[in-house]
């Protein structure tokens, strides 16, 4: 191949074209990483072709496998950002909706109380970061990387619309519950290693909890799975655009698993591992600095996720009725402004709610959500035998 | 108990070669008891609004033992008060109590008023009638506020505060400040209510009537809030007798006693209202009995302010005292917020106190809390003792 200006350069092909090209289906996010390093990766070669014409280094920073691999890199920081600030913005509606709610402001600085995330970020960072001395040191380092890491990583895992995804498994809900039902074991252990009695009640509390929720939700989402026909997320939204969104047919389950994705969130009224009140901070008591800084963004993180897996499961996803074709535009943004609306619902119930107790988020679950989801399952399945859906 | 019974039965049988028994679930889960640990609540703790400890020794979730401790606090009050003339122990007096400084102020006054056998002109009674009332509103919706931070809700909180700072306002209207107040004088009152302070009290009377709805109904009508309060920490009126509780948490039980009324000091028998009782003898019936002696509280401050309107502008409100009170014991009573508080005066006919005892409600009350606590759950903790309003100044002097 001749080059010769710089546009020869910063060209590269179709990102289909690339032999690497890491996806099935069009991919948004790794097509912006690949224009970015188009635009970095080629500026580079030109600049050492004019210094040192022919030489390999600057063919190979443009060659299929190396573009695939920088675009890789980037695809990472890009999606990341995005569900990041996502996250933030989830962060800064809480602070705000909740102020308004209890008749104060909420927070101040900067773009409408925005820039508060960021200062708490600064702030929390520039914290010592104490640790008790009789803690067991490598599981409590551990248990907490993990809590954060898997938090991080479902947040991530979420697809925004069918061209922006990170994995499009077949089995990719069953990929995300899976992942977030670890976090209460890491919690137990974490609780355990601090030694610490609060802490250890706090863990005791979050596994208590686990087995309360898990399994009307995990009903809840076979049932959903069951109505589309597939475990493929992308599926499920296809089928709810097809037929209609399954907060119609499935308005028990809806209401169910908003209250289950609150405990999965570990959000008031069923934040017991944290119960400030009695266990002072729960099982993030020993934890200081940027440690706690991060527990708490996987908490809102976890928070996100609870709120996407009601959009992709009953609000019918990145679809909006009625548009048709001007759903092809920013699917994006719909699906992210559904998740905040589902996350307005959830912090009016943190702020009309006070924090039930063990013995009777053991009641609610075994008695009053394994019911209801299962009546929800049957109301489906006769749905489906009717041949409805 | 079920463990030595099985093996009494093994014994008994044991001679022959019998067929080993199947598994005595009541015996296995006996051997399997569990550590029971102590958990300590304080001093700097979230749920202690103050500086005390609450041990609770825990099996699991459930409390098995409580045993509270106070007096970080204690800055020897009662051995100030034996150094100072009569009138300069007014504003130590104040600081007894932040929530509701004016009662043990007024309290005092009483106390020495006895002592000096002199009657209070009627205006300074009634409008010490309002000012107690207006603390008991203040006192009440501070402790309104714990409960909904104590049962994990911030709206209640604040929404509360707000409420209070209308209060708070009228102290200022009366004398100036917000908390400590040293409005109450050994023979009447520091000054005559201020001008349009009829139209201010009467305005925020009705304000808050209206107000505390909205906090109710957020209580109220949640099914949680009623579930974490109701069947917890339930007292009996003969545990009250004997622990010597007084006050909303003796009303709660079902008796009907309030000094107010029964033993009426000021001028509150020419005052028309009702003592709200309540039989479950729960937390929830302390919160009711407490919510409805607000509603009570305004009514009372309506009659009295108009108590004082009919009396005019130019009637007396404070009366030349001597300095020094004749030798002898006294004794005076007053039905605090939180219950029966009491002062016990020794005088030995010089300008000092011999010796000045308080009894705080608070003191007795709080040595309830291993009956109250006793076989609930830790998440209860904070929600019974919410229901004590702990004021940690006059528990410790």
């Amino acid at each position: 191949m001749v080059y010769s200006s710089i546009l020869d350069w910063v060209n590269f092909p179709d990102i289909m074209a690339n032999p690497y090209y890491p996806f099935e289906t069009y991919n948004l996010p790794y097509d912006i990483s690949q224009k970015l390093w188009e635009i970095i990766g080629g500026t580079i070669a030109w600049l050492i072709n004019l210094l040192f014409p022919g030489n390999p280094v600057s063919e190979w920073l443009v060659c299929d496998m190396t573009v695939n691999f920088f675009a890789l890199i980037i695809f990472m920081i890009v999606v990341f950002l995005v569900v990041f600030i996502g996250i933030l913005i989830s962060l800064w509606e809480e602070r705000k909706v909740l102020g308004r709610t209890m008749d104060r402001r909420g927070t101040m600085v900067g773009m409408k109380g925005f820039l508060q995330c960021v200062a708490d970020g600064f702030k929390t960072f520039m914290k010592e970061d104490t640790q008790p001395r009789k803690v067991d040191r490598m599981t409590y380092m551990w248990t907490v990387s993990l809590v954060i890491g898997t938090s991080m990583l479902i947040a991530c895992m979420i697809p925004l619309s069918d061209r922006w995804y990170v994995v499009n498994y077949n089995t990719g809900l069953l990929l995300i519950m899976g992942l977030f039902a670890l976090a209460p074991f890491f919690i137990l252990v974490s609780g355990w290693s601090q030694n610490n009695k609060y802490s250890l009640i706090g863990g005791m509390r979050a596994a208590e909890m686990m087995i309360s929720y898990e399994i009307p939700m995990l009903i809840l989402i076979a049932t959903a799975c069951l109505m589309a026909g597939t475990f493929n997320i992308g599926g499920i939204v296809q089928a709810q655009y097809d037929t209609m969104p399954y907060f119609i047919p499935q308005c028990i389950g809806f209401v169910t698993f908003f209250v289950c994705a609150n405990a999965e969130a570990e959000r008031t009224p069923f934040d017991l591992a944290e119960a400030e009140s009695e266990l002072v901070e729960g099982w993030q008591t020993e934890y200081a600095g940027m440690k706690w800084g991060l527990i708490m963004l996987a908490d809102y993180m976890r928070g996100y996720v609870s709120c996407a897996m009601i959009t992709i499961l009953y609000l019918g996803g990145w679809n909006l009725p009625f548009i048709g074709d001007l759903n092809n535009y920013v699917p994006e943004l719909v699906f992210l402004l559904k998740t905040w609306l589902v996350f307005f619902a959830m912090i009016i119930v943190r702020a009309a709610l006070p924090r039930v107790r063990t013995d009777q988020i053991l009641n609610l679950g075994w008695k009053v959500f394994m019911p209801l989801s299962i009546i929800n399952l049957v109301i489906v399945l006769l749905l489906k035998m009717g041949g409805v859906f | 108990m079920m463990a030595d019974d099985n093996t009494e039965q093994t014994k008994t049988a044991g001679q022959m070669p019998a067929m080993k028994p199947v598994v005595d679930v009541a015996a296995e889960t006996a051997k399997m008891e569990t550590d029971k640990m102590w958990v300590i609540m304080g001093p700097q703790h979230p749920f202690s609004h103050g500086l005390w400890t609450l041990k609770i020794k825990v099996d699991g979730e459930i409390v098995t033992d409580a045993e509270p401790i106070v007096g970080y606090l204690h800055r020897g009050w009662e051995k100030e008060a034996e150094n100072r003339p009569y009138p300069k122990i007014i504003p130590m007096a104040d600081r007894l109590c932040y929530a509701a400084s004016m009662t043990y102020t007024h309290l005092y006054c009483m106390t020495v008023e006895k002592a000096l056998g002199i009657d209070p002109p009627d205006k300074a009674k009634y409008i010490m009638i309002i000012a107690d009332e207006i603390n008991r509103l203040q006192s009440h919706l501070m402790w309104l506020a714990a409960v909904g931070t104590d049962l994990g809700n911030f709206t209640v909180f604040l929404w509360a505060m707000r409420e209070r700072e209308y209060w708070m306002d009228m102290n200022v209207r009366l004398c100036g400040a917000r908390m400590t107040t040293n409005y109450p004088r050994i023979g009447g009152v520091r000054n005559d209510t201020p001008e349009l302070f009829d139209r201010d009290i009467i305005r925020c009377t009705e304000h808050f009537e209206k107000a505390v709805w909205d906090i109710i109904g957020l209580i109220d009508d949640s099914s949680i809030y009623v579930s974490r309060m109701k069947n917890t920490g339930i007292l009996t009126p003969e545990q009250c007798a004997n622990l010597g509780i007084t006050g909303p948490a003796l009303r709660g039980t079902g008796v009907d006693f309030d000094l107010r009324r029964d033993d009426p000091y000021s001028n509150y028998d020419q005052i028309d209202f009702d003592v709200p009782v309540l039989k479950q003898g729960d937390s929830y019936a302390r919160y009711m009995v407490r919510v409805e002696e607000m509603l009570q509280s305004c009514k009372i401050i309506k009659q009295a302010m108009a108590k004082v309107r009919a009396l005019g502008k130019n009637a007396p409100y404070r009366l030349k005292v001597p300095s020094n009170v004749p030798a002898g014991r006294h004794f005076a009573k007053l039905e605090d917020p939180r219950g029966e508080s009491m002062m016990y005066l020794i005088s030995d006919g010089t300008d000092k106190p011999y010796r000045l005892k308080v009894r705080s409600p608070i003191f007795v009350n709080v040595s309830a809390s291993r009956e109250l606590c006793m076989g609930c759950r830790i998440a209860d903790v904070p929600a019974i003792m919410a229901m004590i309003d702990m004021c940690l100044g006059e528990t410790d002097r």
